[in-house]
């Protein structure tokens, strides 16, 4: 009964028709978009959001007295609202946007850092981060004076908690990992690694680009102190992305830019800050992708998120099924929690090889060392293929990417 | 899957497993790494030269079939040539996978290496067919290092 129950509350078929480049054909071939760990496809609403917020209602925010300046002041805060219970925070002003969780990742790093980090601290990340979740701590490690650790990892791309657990000492001043790898898909205990830390006294920044698109995440749930993601993997357009972050925080954080609507007021001699979010939000905002975001949430909470969790979760089963028993495959990452990420070499054939042969086939998947050179290293490949799945992707779908597999085998005999 | 055969034919796909001069030369006179970030790709290029001329060369890395075949078959094409004759051929080879060389129509020395003007059709892997012979120039130019970025 529950099996029937889910299918007929998740429907794919008319999920597929509010995202229009779903549609198109690619090399000739309806398009199978694979590739939504990198960047997720934008549904009719938000689109029609974006237009309507470009067309009727644009102007700058926080400015003016007039008409427009407080239509899309009000949009924009709307934005931010829809966010605070998107990922259910205590309140909007904890919730800053940025352009993307790159930037969200170097604002904690920077200005935290700047608070917080001195010569001698430690900083802790783990083994499978996304460059975006190392090169900011390493830069603000070096001008400290502070040392990065690391948490290792088993071979089926599970961190090992124990090891966490020794790493957290007096010295550390904080924990930043990632909620599911890019790489590898693997879903790790963030809400215990941030129980432990706490437990240490140390606070944690949570790289959720990957965790938010794919299942319901809820910062007062898991007790995040930051925790930052991108629009453009959870179904809005690129140039928005969120760093929540508790108020305490903020508060005591230094800006990260400053200029323009980040001020309270300004004097040759001395400067004092807006409070937050204007503190950490310099310069004209990313206006219409914040409402484009907003919109997406409305779009994520229309369909049922639950479900689309649920489905979504049996199409990587099915995908990990199918491709698995293809000879001469092996799938990179095997942890028993996963989400969305099927990585995966193929003896004797180039990731990029497999990328282009896929691709004539019109499947869209990403080749390379996504952005995590040191998971590649641990794993001795230089590359994998990627296929990530969305809650609009399909079994028959998963079926052609098995048959484009064996058609690259089939190439490279 | 025309273009696809066109891509990766079956000397290409020859090339890519049982790649010729494939490793380091000793006494090599010259080596430069070459680097295409975007895919995590290295390779290397040793020369050993003999006045202007190229008397042994060999590569060694990791790669795709496009760029670890384009590297097999720059070997086998410039090892004797002259420094001019080799700086010919990296001209020629690199016009035409950028598209401004027609192999049929354009006279040109590449011969065997015309297999790659198929990459022509692919934009994301052109730098995979080039990679090598930027990384030779490099050797040749005495640089030691190069990226396609």
């Amino acid at each position: 009964m529950e099996a029937v129950r889910e299918t007929t509350i998740f429907n794919v078929e008319k999920i597929r028709k509010d995202f229009p480049l779903l549609g198109r054909l690619v090399n000739g071939k309806p398009l199978v978009y694979l590739d939504n760990a990198a960047s997720s496809q934008v549904p009719q609403p938000v689109l029609d959001r974006y237009v309507k917020y470009l067309t009727e209602e644009h102007s700058n925010v926080h400015r003016g007295v007039h008409y427009l300046s407080q239509v899309a002041t009000k949009a924009y805060e709307a934005a931010r609202e829809k966010v605070r219970r998107f990922i259910n925070a205590a309140e909007a002003a904890e919730c800053i946007f940025v352009r993307g969780c790159t930037e969200g990742v170097n604002l904690v790093a920077a200005s935290y850092g700047k608070a917080f980090i001195g010569k001698g601290d430690e900083i802790i990340l783990s083994s499978m981060e996304h460059h975006s979740n190392i090169v900011p701590w390493q830069v603000i490690g070096s001008e400290n004076g502070a040392r990065i650790r690391v948490v290792p990892m088993n071979d089926r791309g599970e961190l090992d908690f124990e090891a966490y657990l020794k790493l957290l000492n007096e010295r550390t001043k904080i924990v930043a990992i990632s909620h599911v790898s890019n790489s590898l898909g693997t879903v790790n205990p963030i809400k215990e690694i941030i129980a432990a830390a706490h437990s240490a006294g140390v606070p944690v920044c949570v790289d959720a680009a990957q965790s938010v698109p794919h299942f319901p995440v809820d910062v007062r749930d898991l007790d995040a102190d930051f925790l930052v993601f991108s629009g453009h993997k959870m179904f809005a357009p690129t140039g928005i992305g969120v760093v929540y972050a508790k108020r305490e925080w903020l508060e005591k954080m230094p800006p990260y830019q400053t200029g323009g609507g980040m001020i309270r007021s300004v004097t040759f001699e001395r400067t004092t800050y807006a409070p937050i979010p204007d503190k950490f939000e310099a310069g004209t905002p990313a206006i219409a992708p914040a409402i484009g975001l907003g919109a997406a949430i409305d779009y994520i909470n229309s369909i049922d998120f639950a479900a689309a969790a649920k489905y979504e979760a049996a199409l990587l089963q099915y995908a990990t099924d199918l491709i698995s028993d293809i000879s001469k495959v092996k799938i990179i990452g095997t942890a028993s929690k996963k989400a969305s990420v099927l990585s995966f070499v193929i003896d004797g054939v180039h990731p990029h090889d497999i990328g282009t042969i896929l691709d004539q086939q019109g499947i869209a998947i990403r080749a390379g060392h996504h952005c995590a050179q040191p998971v590649m290293d641990f794993f001795a490949v230089p590359a994998t293929a990627r296929a990530s799945f969305a809650f609009y992707n399909t079994r028959s779908e998963v079926e052609q990417l098995a048959d484009g597999i064996q058609k690259v085998i089939d190439v490279f005999g | 899957m025309s273009d696809l055969n066109e891509l990766y034919q079956e000397v290409i796909l020859e090339h890519n497993k049982n790649p010729r001069n494939f490793g380091e030369i000793d006494a090599a006179d010259r080596r430069a790494l070459g680097n295409n970030p975007l895919c995590g790709d290295a390779l290397q290029v040793y020369v050993k030269l003999a006045g202007d001329s190229i008397a042994d060369v060999s590569f060694k890395g990791s790669g795709c079939a496009i760029s670890k075949a384009s590297a097999s078959m720059m070997t086998e094409a410039v090892k004797g040539k002259t420094l001019r004759e080799t700086l010919q051929l990296f001209d020629e080879f690199h016009r035409m996978v950028l598209g401004e060389l027609d192999v049929e129509a354009d006279e040109n020395r590449l011969g065997k290496l015309r297999v790659f003007a198929g990459v022509l059709e692919f934009p994301a892997r052109v730098k995979c067919a080039s990679l090598s012979w930027h990384t030779l120039r490099a050797a040749l130019d005495g640089e030691g290092e190069i990226s396609t970025e």
